[in-house]
């Protein structure tokens, strides 16, 4: 079955876009041009994926997003043309899959798309994940690269294993210092750059390949090859 | 969105300096010693030149030399600040000038002897009051004192040597004291150098010899200077031992002192000081308030004896209520008062026979856990022993004229009325007398009224006439309840007007309190309730006030009078205001700073700080009682809750205004960039789209058509991502997110950003391995740098590398993009940053804004960028941003 992508964008033309883009990609896609139709095609519709803009006239784009998360866990990616990452934060705080920025290519709107669907509500949590070169052994606690074992601390793990779990999704500072230091750490982000760069520093000299992506004043992201 | 308002830098550098002034104190160093000759002063300028040359910074405020040799020279290289000339009544007095001196800010003044009164018209009374508040400016002060000036020495010394000393400083400067140094010198040696004229010259030298250098003196005056000193010594022993847990506890007692109006209570209050410094306990002194008013004499001897007590550093408690023992006993155990000390008083038996034993015997009974010492009172410091009268407070005078002559009156009645009433019914008339005068008069004046027409009726009417002999019994009862009577209906009335007194008092308070209320309450205006503010102050206190208020900034007071003030407050006051306002205590009249002025000044302060000054001047009052003095302060209280409630209320419209404006801003932006930005996210989109189809139609032209569609896509978005943070940094709305990053991190990612410009082979990167993490906006400065690299590569060569290196300086990140161009040509330096420069060698493309840009993002960090040639050739562009940094974990 096709996946169905769902639009939500008062622009005709990025809408057009955007369909003629992803329909030969093998997607459906069905537009709303508002806010509230935008709600009420996706109860009806049920998409896989919903492309949403930030700059919606009726409602305020994280307002949608707030009464869709109230009922729905499909993934969401937030295209914005708005620069501020406060505004970027706020969307994935509140439950946004991912984000694009206007103007973006069409590969990397189809790579967000991908990313975001293999992590659909219904994935099982599988006990090993590999993400290109990486191996990540959620059960085990171990990790290699290019099947050679690399060891991590216990907390290099558990920040691999958030950024693993999301692989290709951007995951917020907050998000990751929350899970993995406790509610108490979301302000100190320091821990979160040092442990980054232990982690780096132990995948990506082994490979050459640049794996986890800084998304400035956002998160993290680590790549993931399609 | 709901960025904070970053605060104006100003006041925060303003707050930042009022913090540091408040928080650092000068040190206080006290050169203490027995008498005069002690050689304080020169240990002073000795201890001064070997500061100076140590090269510390310091001043003369004022040094006596009283002519002596070896003092002088040891003033000369000193820097001495000129005394300042007083004018008062055609002489004309020279004092240290305290405001040359704050002016001058130097780090350490030397001024020789505390214990000086100043002249009338300084800015205090006494000089250590001037030396607290150069210490409270943060300046260092050597300073000389002798034993005899100490506040709670004073009365002994005055029984030794019998000479008064009027100067006298209270204890709590030498508490307050840092270092302290005795200085010694033996009896004889010190006569020695008396004859040799050492300390007096000529004449005086002898007489001082036989009078107050005596021998015995000497002796008794060394001893009292010692054990000062041991005992401060012994308080720092017991700190230490404390501080350290070697076992030294704090004594836990707590003493009062029950304080008054009478002349023997400044000997207890010093006594008192004297047990609580021997015994490290803290204390209090207790004043009850009764309803019998005080005359002036009293009044103005109770304001000194309590602020006497203050000053020997006890905190003052006062309370209200008519039985003084148990208001004394309830206050003291409100306190935890463990020891109350009281004044036996002298003589007087008479006194305490008719108050129902003596108030020392009834405390003993009532007391309960609370220690009570006795002590001997006695009389210091000039002022008659009270009599009984003026012990009460009484003015007894008209009450006893009125009942002298109404006894008068129905005796004369009576004469006549005898023949036909009888001398009993006369007894009765005078009885009569009695009970009704016992409603008008005093307790006293009755009991005296009811003892006069007791022996007139006796003595005129009761057979045997004109004897004081009474044969019947029935007369003899007659006789005796005339006493009964006369006490008991007196003592009743007085308690029920004693209770009116104080209810007509307090109800006066209330209604006052309340109309300013209500008035203000009514008002529209800070204006409007100020206005009205004022004028209930003026009918209340027969006074005219003066308003002044604090600035904006709420660190300097306006100097301009509010128009609703009543007086015309000239210079000198509005300096006096503008004391209490820094100060944040009252001063003026009424009070020890600057009393000469015409007015008290009371600031108005909110628990935010000082808002503003009320100045209120009573005419020709010599003193305001401590009710009016507190119905004063609650009513500053109360203009400062209005001023304030003004300034929030301003506050507040202003900051809606400000998020209106800025929300208004922000839509604009936001559209704008949405409206610029979707056609190219269009034009971008269709293109890719395009390329895939084209690829595969193979059509060679189409496919270069559709590349130069994209580059121009990409330089036209470019420019309008310039255009637009160009704008958001031209109207300020650059808030800035700042978080932790690694400097390499930050250049890695930079460099990533252009990696379709430029490869990434082309960019070196030089930088130490153990860079800590940083805090800044890393959005902002990502773009900073990839702006930096661009403009880098449309300024080399191609293929030509370009250098990105980051260190750290101090608290100073400092980041470089350098290339090995064309570099910059002479006076480019500054115009690159300039809003649509453009290089001479510039390539076609470009606003000529990126530069700009980074100049601003780096303004918003505080930082500094700056341009230059490379040594080597090409250009070099150096950020310098001040950072928070954070030593990064192993």
């Amino acid at each position: 079955m096709k996946p169905i992508v769902m639009v939500i964008d008062d622009e005709p033309p990025i809408r057009r876009l955007l369909r003629l883009t992803l329909e030969p990609q093998g997607y459906i896609v069905c537009e709303a041009e508002s806010g509230q139709l935008g709600l009420q095609e996706a109860a009806a519709k049920r998409p896989n994926v919903i492309l949403l803009d930030l700059g919606l006239p009726d409602l305020d784009g994280l307002t949608v997003l707030k009464r869709l998360r109230e009922w729905s866990q499909t993934p969401v990616i937030v295209l914005t043309v708005r620069d501020s990452e406060a505004d970027k934060v706020a969307a994935l705080d509140n439950g946004a899959d991912d984000y694009l920025t206007k103007p973006f290519s069409a590969a990397e709107l189809l790579a967000r798309l991908r990313a975001v669907q293999r992590r659909a509500p219904e994935a099982q949590e599988e006990p090993v994940r590999v993400i290109g070169e990486l191996q990540v052994d959620f059960v085990g606690h171990s990790v290699k690269v290019r099947n050679r074992e690399v060891s991590l601390t216990a907390t290099e793990f558990a920040l691999l294993r958030m950024l693993a779990q999301h692989a290709g999704k951007v995951v917020t500072h907050k998000h990751l210092l929350r899970t993995v230091w406790g509610p108490n750490a979301e302000e100190q982000s320091q821990y979160l750059r040092v442990y980054i760069t232990h982690l780096r520093k132990k995948l990506e000299t082994d490979s050459g390949k640049k794996l986890i992506q800084t998304e400035s004043g956002i998160g993290y992201r680590l790549l993931a090859p399609d | 969105m709901t960025e904070p308002q970053r605060p104006n830098p100003d006041a925060l550098l303003a707050a930042i300096q009022r913090e540091e002034q408040t928080t650092r104190r000068g040190e206080l160093k006290i050169f203490f010693g027995m008498c005069p000759g002690v050689g304080k002063t020169y240990a002073m300028l000795r201890a001064a030149q070997q500061r100076k040359a140590e090269g510390a910074d310091l001043v003369v405020g004022v040094v006596e030399t009283h002519g002596r040799l070896e003092t002088l020279a040891l003033v000369a290289g000193l820097e001495v600040i000129p005394r300042k000339q007083i004018d008062y009544r055609g002489v004309t007095l020279t004092e240290m000038d305290i405001d040359a001196i704050l002016t001058r800010r130097p780090k350490l003044v030397l001024v020789d002897e505390l214990a000086h009164t100043n002249a009338p018209g300084a800015r205090h009374p006494k000089r250590y009051q001037d030396v607290l508040e150069l210490l409270d400016a943060g300046i260092n002060v050597f300073t000389t004192l002798n034993v005899q000036h100490l506040e709670s020495r004073n009365d002994l010394v005055q029984q030794f040597t019998g000479v008064a000393v009027r100067e006298t400083v209270p204890d709590s400067v030498l508490d307050q004291a840092d270092d302290i140094e005795l200085i010694d010198i033996t009896p004889d040696g010190l006569r020695q150098r008396l004859t040799e004229g050492k300390v007096y010259l000529g004449e005086r030298a002898a007489t001082a010899a036989e009078n107050y250098f005596r021998e015995e003196n000497l002796t008794a005056l060394r001893e009292m200077a010692l054990r000062s000193t041991t005992e401060r010594v012994d308080r720092e022993l017991r700190d230490v031992m404390r501080a350290k847990r070697l076992g030294g506890r704090a004594s836990g007692q707590r003493l009062a002192v029950a304080v008054g109006p009478s002349p023997f209570s400044a000997a207890l209050i010093r006594r008192t000081r004297r047990i609580v410094s021997t015994m490290d306990a803290s204390w209090i002194a207790i004043y009850v308030e009764t309803s019998v008013s005080l005359d002036e004499d009293a009044k103005l001897r109770l304001t000194k004896n309590l602020s006497l007590a203050r000053q020997l550093g006890a905190e003052i408690v006062m309370t209200r209520g008519d039985d003084i023992i148990e208001a004394i006993l309830t206050t003291a155990r409100e306190q935890k008062v463990t020891q109350l000390v009281v004044g036996r008083p002298v003589g007087n038996r008479l006194v305490e026979i008719l108050r129902g034993g003596s108030l020392v015997s009834k405390l003993v009974r009532r007391g309960g856990d609370i220690d009570i010492h006795v002590i001997r009172a006695e009389r210091s410091g000039g002022g008659r022993a009270p009599s009984v009268v003026q012990l009460l407070g009484l003015h007894l005078g008209r009450d006893f004229g009125w009942g002298l002559i109404t006894v008068a009156a129905v005796t004369a009645v009576s004469w006549f009325l005898q023949k036909l009433a009888g001398y009993q019914a006369i007894g009765i008339l005078y009885m009569l007398t009695v009970v009704v005068l016992a409603t008008l008069l005093n307790r006293w004046a009755v009991l005296f009224v009811a003892t006069l027409s007791a022996l007139v009726w006796d003595f005129l009417f009761v057979p045997p006439a004109f004897t004081f002999h009474i044969d019947s019994v029935q007369d003899k009862m007659m006789f005796a309840m005339y006493f009964v009577v006369a006490v008991v209906v007196g003592r009743l009335t007085g308690r029920l007007r004693t209770r009116e007194i104080a209810e007509r008092k307090r109800d006066q308070r209330t209604q006052a309190l309340n109309r300013l209320l209500e008035t203000v309450a009514a008002s529209t205006s800070l204006d409007d309730s100020l206005r009205r503010a004022a004028r209930e102050v003026d009918t209340v206190f027969h006074a005219h006030t003066v308003v002044l208020l604090g600035g904006d900034d709420g660190i300097k007071l306006e100097p301009v009078p509010h128009p609703v003030s009543t007086f015309s407050a000239d210079e000198r006051e509005i300096a006096v205001a503008t004391w209490a306002f820094g100060k944040r205590q009252a001063a003026g009249r009424f009070t020890d700073t600057l009393p000469n002025a015409a007015a008290l000044y009371l600031p108005l302060e909110t628990s935010k700080g000082a808002l503003g000054v009320l100045g209120v001047n009573c005419g020709e009052r010599v003193t305001l009682t401590l009710d009016e003095r507190e119905l004063l302060e609650t009513f500053a209280a109360q203009i400062a809750a209005l001023v304030e409630r003004y300034r929030l209320l301003d506050n507040a419209s202003a900051a809606r205004l400000t998020a209106e404006s800025e929300r208004l801003h922000r839509t604009l932006l936001d559209s704008v960039s949405h409206e610029l930005k979707t056609p190219l996210a269009v034009i971008e989109a269709a293109t890719d789209g395009l390329d895939e189809q084209l690829a595969d139609a193979g059509v060679p032209l189409a496919k270069t058509f559709l590349d130069e569609i994209k580059q121009a896509n990409k330089r036209l978005n470019r420019v309008v991502s310039n255009l637009l943070d160009m704008t958001r940094i031209e109207t300020g709305r650059l808030p800035l997110n700042r978080e932790w990053c690694e400097p390499v991190e930050l250049l890695r990612s930079a460099v990533e950003q252009v990696s379709n410009e430029i490869s990434a082979e082309r960019i070196r990167i030089h930088a130490p391995a153990d860079l800590p993490l940083v805090r800044l906006d890393v959005g902002l400065l990502e773009q900073s740098l990839c702006n930096l690299l661009n403009n880098a590569v449309a300024y080399s060569p191609a293929g030509a590398p370009i250098e990105l290196a980051a260190q750290l300086e101090e608290k100073t990140l400092v980041l470089s993009v350098a290339d090995h161009g064309v570099g910059l040509g002479p006076g480019e330096e500054k115009k690159v940053f300039e809003k649509f420069y453009r290089g001479p060698h510039a390539r076609p493309g470009g606003a000529g804004l990126g530069l700009s840009i980074v100049q601003g993002f780096v303004k918003a960090h505080n930082g500094t960028i700056s341009a230059e040639n490379n040594t080597g050739g090409g250009a070099k562009f150096t950020l310098r941003l001040p950072v928070e940094t954070a030593i990064k974990p192993a």
